[in-house]
């Protein structure tokens, strides 16, 4: 059992790191911001991640991953507060949250709904913690033997599953990725030193900025979207609940216990593949609580149930999400995405050797996720009348303030007034490619393992001297392969499925209304 | 058959810009060398991507036309372009980029604040300048002072 024991005193090596006064400050202003702002209407962790980036460059690396991600998770239980209230997901996973929160909430039960999503985050996030324990070991002691056409084949198979899992058309999603990866191309290749698609602008020989990137696609698009559309919630819920109303009840804790460890091991089992997104995996687990349930026909009107799981499955999945982000240096989706462009930036090479060289970053952010936890529960019981009273500040005064936040802060990365213009492109840019459908996340993934994802091919092709099928001789590189080929194969089968089911169903609805009824005509 | 709609679907539009920007990729980086499998040249990944973006907006307008669903029609969602937020919150922007460098950051604060402000038809003049009072304040105490960033809080001309 020596495993067991290593990983018990590296977690209390982690403690250590993350007890420490200055670390354990910045780690509760990370998960302060991130719950002050998930409440807010219309910010999600990506805005604030990428708006407060900037701060922590001055920063030791440890205090600011430990910040960073508190931000993430303290935003993901200040999101469920707006789901369950005001029917408002400031953040798509909590929409499903929405679907029997906001019932209960208006039967008067809005407080036993916020207990409970509060209770099964904290057991989600314990387990997914305890995961992220054990398996990182593992996974560090293969990830070494990786070489360049192994790490490729994981990226790849990642690159695929968030461009094909996440909601609306696959192609779509592929489309989308194949542009952050050409974004991703912009200055100089690392090579050569030739430089690619700087347009004749010094300030792209350093790379397109990932904040600008990151507050334009999911900033300033979303602003673009919402402006003039998000209107005042009237919201007739009764929300003036003390904190004792939070408390459930025996039988509400008897009837969400088994919906908790059911989403709570979807979200491990998720967490674990690269690239699902976390909406995926909460719609999953409201799905399958739907299923078993002998009462099916009460989701959707105040089902305890179907609070407790998807919340605990999207809070176990962050957990675990930071497993391959940290391990293997592959993100999982677009916040572990900006969460590694932090530690790049910190100078920090996420990968197999990160447990060893820089042991108190990553023992330090497992212990801290624990705290950060501890702190979050703590924290929002007796302020839960404060985030009731900012769910009601207006959204036309909010994304002025933000805009001016965005203009700052990235302004603050490299002192030039550039960056701001690559904010201004990115948000048209993203604004319009929401208008036509086109999902914005996958374009972040694409950008930052844009070129891990190129040097790793050129190295791989390089070492077999322009032979393809290097990628399926080896047998990491060759499941990893096999499985993204499956996954798009599968997608694009479906999804011509789709498209062929509903050719069909318009062609017999004009059948119908045209005069000539022709049976013979047609398949 | 009168199956061709007046409209034309949203997803053809997607397709035709994804289309063009995997061109002006490829037409781009071949500009580079491209060199072969076995030793890539810097275009090599560019005009591999920007081919590839080319095939996949092909199989967005095919899907578009295999499906031709009234769901995916222009007009529920593109009908209300929101021009006045649109041009309110990129000029806010602009704004802030050229006041930034040529009046400094005080003034660019509060003009960007309180153009973007006025993007929400609800938000008066009065509101507007309040909150781009309220922020210019922040930039002054949070950013000047306690996180002594460096801009120049006036300029005048270029800096």
């Amino acid at each position: 059992m020596s495993v067991f024991a290593q990983s018990l005193s590296n977690l209390w090596y982690g403690f250590e790191i993350a007890l420490q006064p200055h670390n354990l400050w910045w780690s509760f202003v990370g998960v302060l911001i991130g719950n002050v702002i998930g409440v807010l209407p219309g910010l999600g962790a990506l805005t604030a991640i990428s708006m407060l980036l900037p701060l922590t460059y001055t920063m030791h690396p440890v205090p600011a991953i430990l910040m960073l991600a508190g931000i993430f998770y303290g935003s993901m239980y200040g999101g469920a507060i707006g789901a369950i209230l005001l029917n408002l997901p400031s953040h798509p996973p909590h929409a499903v949250t929405c679907l029997d929160g906001y019932p209960m909430a208006r039967a008067g039960k809005g407080g036993v709904a916020l207990g409970v999503t509060m209770l099964a985050s904290f057991f989600a996030a314990s387990v997914g913690i305890t995961v992220m324990l054990f398996a990182s070991p593992l996974l560090v002691s293969v990830a070494f033997k990786f070489g360049p056409p192994d790490l490729f084949a994981v990226m790849a198979l990642g690159l695929v599953a968030g461009a094909t899992m996440s909601r609306g058309s696959p192609l779509k999603g592929v489309a989308m990725t194949l542009f952050g990866l050409l974004v991703g191309t912009v200055g100089t290749d690392v090579n050569s030193g030739v430089l690619r698609f700087t347009f004749g602008l010094p300030e792209l020989a350093d790379r397109v900025e990932l904040v600008a990137l990151a507050l334009g696609v999911f900033g300033i698009a979303d602003f673009l979207t919402n402006v003039n559309r998000m209107h005042a919630v009237t919201s007739n819920t009764n929300m003036d609940f003390r904190v004792r109303d939070m408390m459930p009840s025996k039988a509400d804790m008897k009837l969400a216990f088994w919906p908790m460890v059911r989403g709570t091991l979807v979200g491990v089992l998720f967490g674990a593949m690269p690239g699902t997104g976390p909406t995926v995996t909460t719609f999953l687990s409201y799905a399958l609580e739907r299923r078993v349930s002998r009462t099916p026909e009460r989701f959707g009107r105040g089902a305890l149930e179907g609070v407790a799981s998807p919340e605990a499955a999207s809070h176990s999945k962050t957990q675990v999400d930071f497993i391959p982000t940290m391990s293997l240096g592959i993100p999982g989706d677009p916040v572990m995405a900006l969460i590694l462009g932090a530690l790049l930036i910190q100078g920090i090479q996420p990968g197999p050797q990160i447990m060893t060289e820089h042991a108190d970053i990553f023992w330090g952010l497992v212990a801290s996720f624990w705290i950060g936890n501890v702190l979050l529960l703590i924290l929002n019981v007796p302020m839960i009348g404060i985030w009731v009273k900012m769910l009601k500040v207006p959204y036309r005064l909010l994304f002025p303030s933000a805009i001016f936040f965005i203009a700052i802060g990235v302004y603050s990365t490299n002192n030039q007034l550039f960056d701001v213009g690559e904010v201004l492109f990115f948000g048209v840019a993203g604004a319009v490619l929401l208008a036509l459908d086109f999902p914005v996340a996958p374009i972040l993934l694409g950008y930052v393992l844009g070129p891990p994802v190129e040097e790793n091919f050129r190295r791989a092709l390089l070492l077999s001297q322009g032979d393809m099928t290097v990628f399926f001789q080896r047998p990491i590189s060759g499941t990893f392969a096999t499985l993204s080929l499956l996954l798009l194969a599968g997608q694009l089968f479906f999804g011509l499925r789709r498209a062929l089911q509903a050719r069909r169903r318009t062609e017999y609805a004009s059948t119908i209304g045209s005069t000539d009824l022709n049976p013979a005509r047609g398949d | 058959m009168n199956r061709r709609l007046s409209a034309v679907p949203l997803d053809y539009y997607g397709a035709g810009l994804m289309v063009l920007i995997g061109a002006l990729a490829v037409k781009i980086g071949s500009g580079y060398s491209i060199g072969r499998l076995s030793r890539m040249g810097p275009g090599y990944f560019p005009v591999a991507l920007g081919t590839l973006l080319i095939l996949v907006g092909a199989g967005i307008a095919f899907a578009a036309w295999l499906e031709h669903a009234p769901a995916a029609m222009s007009g529920d969602k593109t009908a209300s372009a929101e021009w006045r937020g649109w041009g309110c919150i990129a000029g806010s922007l602009v704004a802030f980029i050229v006041l930034g460098r040529y009046g400094g950051f005080l003034p660019a604060t509060f003009v960007a604040t309180f153009t973007a402000a006025l993007a929400d038809r609800e938000n008066s003049a009065r509101d507007a300048a309040l909150l781009a009072t309220a922020m210019s304040g922040v930039l002054i105490a949070v950013f000047w002072w306690a996180l002594k960033m460096t801009f120049p809080l006036f300029a005048w001309g270029a800096s």
